[in-house]
């Protein structure tokens, strides 16, 4: 028997299957239009002829009928993070549609949280919104901001940064400047939010941006500490829901 | 013969009380008492009670009439004071429409601000509260204050109020502070003996019984058979006790009460004004003069507009160990600046000097947080 954690986020579901030790199997789809819809595909995926006990986490956790328990995604991410490294004590989680920042003690159990979902400023929502505008793909921000010097954006609203950006592109600033400047002020931003706890050495940057060295640098720099991530960092989540299963099972 | 009554009635009784209030207050004017609305805990009830007055808080708890309200008054203003003054500028609140007169104090910048327009279209008398609890000039300030007070009512009723009826005033709101403090003082059972949001209802329902007698039996009564009940074995399940402090909350704001227990906790005391801030402490019967009494203890309310304001750090410091609290929420409405400055502070008390988790949450009259905070409570319950 098998733990199946599905993390259904705003912008991406990710489902793992996990045996208590190692990952069997993984998957990651973008949530669409219908996340109940999307939950029960990944959920088939990943069942498939195995028996399970099914954990689900994120803002859809409660789509999937044959979930065997809901947990909230604080303490799935705790989870997750201390199950793909012990030394993590801090994490930094920026979402689809909101921010997180968690500390954990040395056990890898939760001691404090702030949660930031009032709005899309500081998410990876307001990055891809912004991408869009400047016509490139979120996947290659690395190479499209490599090297470039950043562009101050000074609005906080989605929506209105949105307006800046096309002013800025009016008077002939270089796209990749421009990019530079939305990473440098999503970081700036979360860094202030994360401060507002004790961040403990150890800082785990998780969640889809994560896997965005320019991200993950701008990050150190406004928050003055190293930052390590994971190449599972995106299934922080549902990795630390397949774990809470795995412990139901037992 | 007096009907036997079951609890659940009991607290719906109370959670109606509100609204059952309208017909009672319509009879108590009739026969031509007068009524004088509040919307702080720092005005000394003794003094219109000792001229036969009810007293009655009008502090709104719904979204309703915020959008009449911004466009007389900001929009990035506390809630509370927005929908508190589109109540009584757009005449829909019946209480507001029943006081004579209007009292407020100088809490608050929003507050204080507020009267000055709600003083257009009602007649409002604002006490000068001071902003500290330290010194005697500010206890002098706040005692002149309680004598005007009741100079302004005099004049406003042509009536006379003496001590001896403030006296009188004073040890009835004695015995109703006490009854309501043995009332949620069943917090401390532990496993509980009944839920947060019950607690609410009766606390919040009993501001709205304008028969103040009548009003102390009835809780002393619900508090005997709850302790019976107990004592049979009827108590709830053991869950994570958690202790809710910060802004006032009642009405729409009931929505965080309900997160935390349908999230898998109890609620087993609230150190809010609706709570025991302002129960929490009486009126010294034995001081010679009764302004001096009256000054003393209403000034001790640890309000977050008091700078410094150890007050509310030593009612939570007592709180937490006699509930056995497991987790503090401290709740905020947007922009309401000083209890959201005062959270560092007491997430700092309360997770140093008393090594409990401490969350704070900030929130409004609307229902669109309802999810949001569900996944706040989950989580903050699911650490303890």
């Amino acid at each position: 028997m098998f733990g199946l954690g599905i993390d259904s986020g705003s912008a991406t579901t990710k489902g793992v299957l996990f045996d208590g030790n190692n990952i069997i199997e993984k998957i990651i789809v973008p949530t669409g239009f219908d996340p109940s819809d999307t939950i029960k595909q990944v959920y088939n995926v990943l069942k498939n002829n195995h028996k399970v006990y099914t954990v689900t986490t994120g803002y859809g956790r409660g789509l999937l009928p044959e979930a065997d328990k809901q947990v909230t995604e604080i303490t799935c991410h705790g989870k997750g993070a201390n199950i793909l490294s012990s030394s993590i004590r801090t994490i930094i989680d920026i979402g689809g549609q909101d921010s997180k920042v968690i500390l954990l003690d040395r056990d890898g159990n939760i001691c404090d949280f702030l949660m930031n979902d009032k709005c899309a400023a500081g998410t990876g929502r307001f990055i891809e919104v912004m991408m869009k505008i400047l016509n490139q793909n979120i996947e290659q921000i690395d190479e499209f901001i490599q090297n470039k010097e950043p562009v101050k954006i000074s609005s906080m609203c989605t929506v209105f940064a949105e307006s800046e950006i096309i002013s800025l592109l009016a008077r002939r600033n270089d796209p990749g400047c421009i990019a530079k400047g939305i990473v440098d002020s999503i970081a700036h931003r979360t860094s202030n939010f994360a401060k507002r706890l004790i961040l403990q050495e150890g800082i785990f940057f998780s969640g889809g941006l994560a896997a965005s060295g320019e991200i993950r640098k701008s990050l150190e720099k406004h928050i003055g500490k190293g930052i390590m991530t994971h190449p599972d960092a995106q299934f922080t989540g549902a990795l630390g829901a397949a774990a809470i299963a795995c412990t139901k099972i037992r | 013969m007096k009907i036997r009554k079951d609890l659940p009635e009991i607290f719906e009784e109370f959670s109606e009380a509100r609204r059952n209030g309208f017909i009672s207050a319509k009879e108590f004017k009739d026969n031509n008492r007068p009524m004088v609305g509040t919307f702080c805990t720092y005005m000394p009830q003794e003094i219109p009670l000792a001229m036969g007055a009810a007293v009655v808080s009008l502090c709104a708890t719904s979204d309703e009439t915020i959008s009449e309200a911004e466009s007389d008054l900001p929009r990035n203003l506390c809630p509370l004071i927005k929908s508190s003054y589109g109540f009584g500028k757009t005449d829909k609140c019946p209480y507001f429409y029943f006081s004579d007169i209007v009292v407020g104090e100088t809490t608050c910048d929003g507050k204080k601000k507020m009267y000055e327009y709600m003083g257009e279209f009602k007649d409002v008398h604002v006490m000068q509260l001071p902003n500290t609890q330290q010194g005697e000039k500010a206890f002098d300030l706040w005692k002149s204050e309680v004598i005007k007070l009741k100079e302004v009512l005099e004049k406003t009723f042509e009536t006379k109020i003496s001590e001896e009826a403030i006296r009188s005033a004073i040890s009835l709101k004695n015995k109703e502070r006490d009854a309501l403090k043995n009332f949620y003082s069943l917090g401390k059972l532990d496993p509980p003996a009944i839920s947060g949001s019950d607690i609410l209802k009766v606390l919040y329902g009993s501001t709205f019984k304008f028969d103040r007698e009548q009003n102390i039996d009835d809780v002393n009564e619900l508090t005997q058979k709850i302790i019976e009940g107990y004592n049979a074995g009827n108590t709830l399940q053991k869950k994570p006790r958690i202790l809710i402090t910060g802004c006032p909350i009642g009405g729409v704001t009931e929505k965080v009460v309900k997160a935390i227990e349908e999230n898998g906790a109890h609620v087993v005391f609230y150190e809010n004004c609706m709570g025991a801030k302002a129960i929490d402490q009486n009126v010294c019967e034995e001081t010679e003069d009764v302004y001096e009494a009256l000054a003393k203890k209403y000034l001790s309310i640890g309000c977050s507009c008091m700078t410094p304001n150890p007050n509310r750090v030593d009612l939570l410091d007592r709180s937490i160990e006699d509930y056995k609290v497991d987790g503090v929420i401290d709740v905020i409405l947007q922009a309401c600046h000083t209890y959201a400055i005062e959270t560092l502070s007491i997430k700092r008390f309360v997770n140093d000097n008393k090594n409990i988790p401490y969350m704070s949450i900030e929130t409004d009259y609307s229902q669109s947080d309802i999810e949001q905070l569900n996944t706040r409570m989950a989580a903050f319950i699911e650490m303890l």
